[in-house]
């Protein structure tokens, strides 16, 4: 689980934060916090798709299951099983 | 009672004399919209109504009166001119929905040079084109989107000054970047703006075609009078209000409507500077008492996804209007709306060129759901014969949409490229580049583009554009690019692509290209889906049949196909 966090938390910071200086955590605000957007919440569910080899729904994918990487880890979580 | 009043009415007895002299304007005067919006509504007697409720991310709040707004665009139009900014320059506004951007917008306008509003989410590449047209001389921009300026330097050495306002000190400053703190300043209470002129150049706003680069689409300051009297009659903007425009000022409707028109009625308005989520949404409304709610038929549907149930929990019972734009409303959102709020949305089509509405529905007037409305009065519209450009007399016979130039917010050039200004008239009449039908009742039926371009979210893409962005990906040899119906977005980007010897086709390269382009561009223009083959089809000139790729991903009949080279 937390290795999951770790990447996809390095995932994030590496492919949508634009403000070197900002801190991310697991818990920070992705969608609502205006780090990721409702266009690019797309190539992160392909991402976690490629990645974890699952198939998310697309009523599964909302803006709120996204919404931090505690919460994507959840998501992907309840596909792995 | 409604501000339009009777339609009809109006119709019958329409002049724009009535918002000049509503904004005590006279021809041949200074009209400056930075003035009217902020100084004017101060001189009559609202300087300490509340002009801009704000919220960030987080729940952080910032309020602003009339004559808050007043000093802070003179602070910023007297910090311009002090860094050598004159009248015409162009300065861009590279920002979230931070109130930095709405006044930093009417303080560049104030000095009577031209604003450059470009989205935020743009890559570096797309800021570049624009900035090159425009030879930007100064960009307004914030810390978390300075390292996309950082990129350009090299090539934009026309950009003299980069302004970021919100300079934390802890890393020193680059080369042309200059820290501005409008909380920090000291704020200017006399302050003579630009004695601009109704023809004075005050907005540039970019917009993507079928092929070319972006155009800037020039707009004047005379075309307040149709944003003021489009947002008093449709928005139908009353002094108690509470108005939310959700657009973003990155493009017209957040100018046009989420500045201009709100605060030229001195009305007070407020924006949500944060990520959509229905939840968000409905508390920003209930919190804020919002009573009029201008908002994209994207953020509609988005909403309607996220159920019935949800609304009911929140009291959205201040709701007195709601309008939207962007791309046609269906017609269950609006049956959705009436619904749920109580009241329906009421669909308006207008476009960056135009600068204000066009065609639209009425308060007062009946809405038949699907609709895009009535022309607004004052405005010429017809629906126009594409072969023989004369206006089509029978109801419900499929044209392109037609205005006869005239109403004051029309453009007035695309900047740099009036031979393509040129090619938007024909016989007289405007074309926006969309089809529709009129019924017998004058109601306009929105069709389709008559062109390639892909209208996602409301906001236009060049499939030329991400074409040739894809092109730059080192595993691309050839791209097409259409557009794929959605069920939110209405239209998203899809790209088809041919591989260069030595890469292979695979979920991890799709993705890969994705992030390419979304950085390159813009997540707009970032294809939500990618389809290998192995060759495009191409006319026997070797022209990519676009029209064949974009019928089957909707379904079509491909029509001809006598050119296309089978070999």
């Amino acid at each position: 689980m937390d290795e999951m966090k770790d990447v996809v938390l390095k995932y994030v910071i590496n492919e949508y934060l634009e403000d070197e200086d900002e801190v991310l955590t697991y818990d920070t605000p992705l969608i609502s916090g205006g780090i990721v957007d409702s266009f690019s919440m797309v190539s992160l569910k392909r991402f976690l798709e490629n990645k974890y080899k699952i198939s998310i729904p697309d009523d599964k994918a909302t803006p709120e299951a996204f919404d931090s990487v505690t919460k994507i880890v959840k998501l992907v979580n309840e596909f792995l099983k | 009672m409604s501000n339009i009043g009777s339609y009809e009415e109006r119709l019958n007895n329409f002049s724009w004399k009535t918002a000049e002299e509503e904004l005590g304007y006279k021809e041949g005067e200074v009209i400056n919209i930075g003035w009217h919006c902020t100084d004017r509504i101060c001189k009559m007697g609202k300087a300490q109504k509340t002009a801009l409720i704000w919220e960030g991310h987080g729940g952080e709040e910032k309020r602003y009166t009339f004559d808050d707004i007043r000093k802070a665009t003179n602070t910023i139009g007297h910090y311009l001119r002090s860094i050598g900014i004159k009248n015409e320059d162009r300065v861009c506004l590279f920002m979230d929905k931070v109130p930095e951007l709405y006044l930093g917008f009417l303080g560049v306008l104030k000095i009577g040079a031209i604003a450059q509003p470009l989205f935020s989410a743009f890559g570096d590449e797309s800021l570049f084109v624009r900035l090159e047209n425009a030879q930007t001389k100064a960009i307004i921009t914030q810390r978390k989107h300075v390292g996309k300026v950082r990129k350009l330097l090299e090539r934009t050495p026309f950009l003299e000054h980069i302004i970021i306002i919100d300079h934390d000190g802890l890393k020193p400053l680059k080369d042309r970047e200059k820290a501005f703190d409008l909380e920090k300043a000291e704020w200017i209470d006399e302050f003579e703006i630009f004695p601009t002129k109704a023809e004075s150049p005050s907005v540039l706003h970019y917009t993507s075609g079928t092929t070319g680069l972006p155009k800037g689409v020039k707009h004047v300051h005379y075309s307040m009078i149709s944003q003021y009297l489009t947002a008093k009659w449709v928005l139908d903007l009353q002094d108690s209000d509470i108005y939310w425009c959700t657009a973003d000022p990155g493009w017209v409707t957040g100018t046009s409507y989420g500045i201009i028109g709100a605060w030229s009625n001195g009305v007070t308005q407020c924006v949500l500077d944060a990520g959509f989520s229905a939840e968000n949404w409905y508390k920003f409304i209930q919190k804020n008492k919002v009573t009029m709610w201008y908002s994209a038929p994207t953020a509609i549907r988005s909403l309607m996804k996220a159920g019935e149930e949800l609304v009911k929990q929140y009291d959205l019972s201040s709701l007195r209007h709601l309008a939207s734009v962007g791309e046609p409303l269906n017609a269950e959102a609006v049956i959705w709306s009436q619904r749920v709020f109580g009241k329906p949305f009421y669909d308006t089509y207008w476009q960056t060129e135009t600068g204000s509405m066009m065609i639209c529905n009425y308060p007062g007037m009946k809405v038949k759901p699907g609709s895009m409305g009535k022309v607004f009065p004052g405005v010429t519209g017809a629906v126009i014969d594409e072969k023989t450009f004369e206006p089509i007399n029978e109801p419900n016979k499929p044209g392109l949409i037609g205005f006869k130039p005239g109403w004051p917010a029309m453009m007035r050039t695309y900047w740099n490229n009036e031979e393509t200004y040129k090619k938007k008239f024909a016989n007289g009449w405007y074309l926006p580049g969309d089809k529709s039908t009129v019924d017998a009742d004058g109601y306009y039926w929105f069709v389709g583009r008559d062109d390639d371009v892909i209208n996602t979210a409301g906001h236009l893409v060049s499939p030329f554009e991400v074409e040739s962005a894809l092109l730059e990906h080192p595993a691309v040899a050839e791209s097409a690019v259409v557009s794929k119906p959605d069920e939110v977005n209405m239209e998203v980007v899809k790209a088809f692509v041919t591989l260069k010897p030595g890469f292979e086709p695979g979920e991890d390269l799709e993705l890969e290209i994705m992030n390419f382009i979304r950085k390159k561009l813009s997540p707009l223009a970032m294809p939500q889906e990618i389809e290998y083959l192995e060759k495009l089809p191409k006319t026997r000139s070797g022209k990519i049949m676009r029209r064949m790729l974009r019928a089957q991903e909707w379904g079509q009949d491909i029509g001809d196909t006598s050119t296309l080279d089978d070999e």
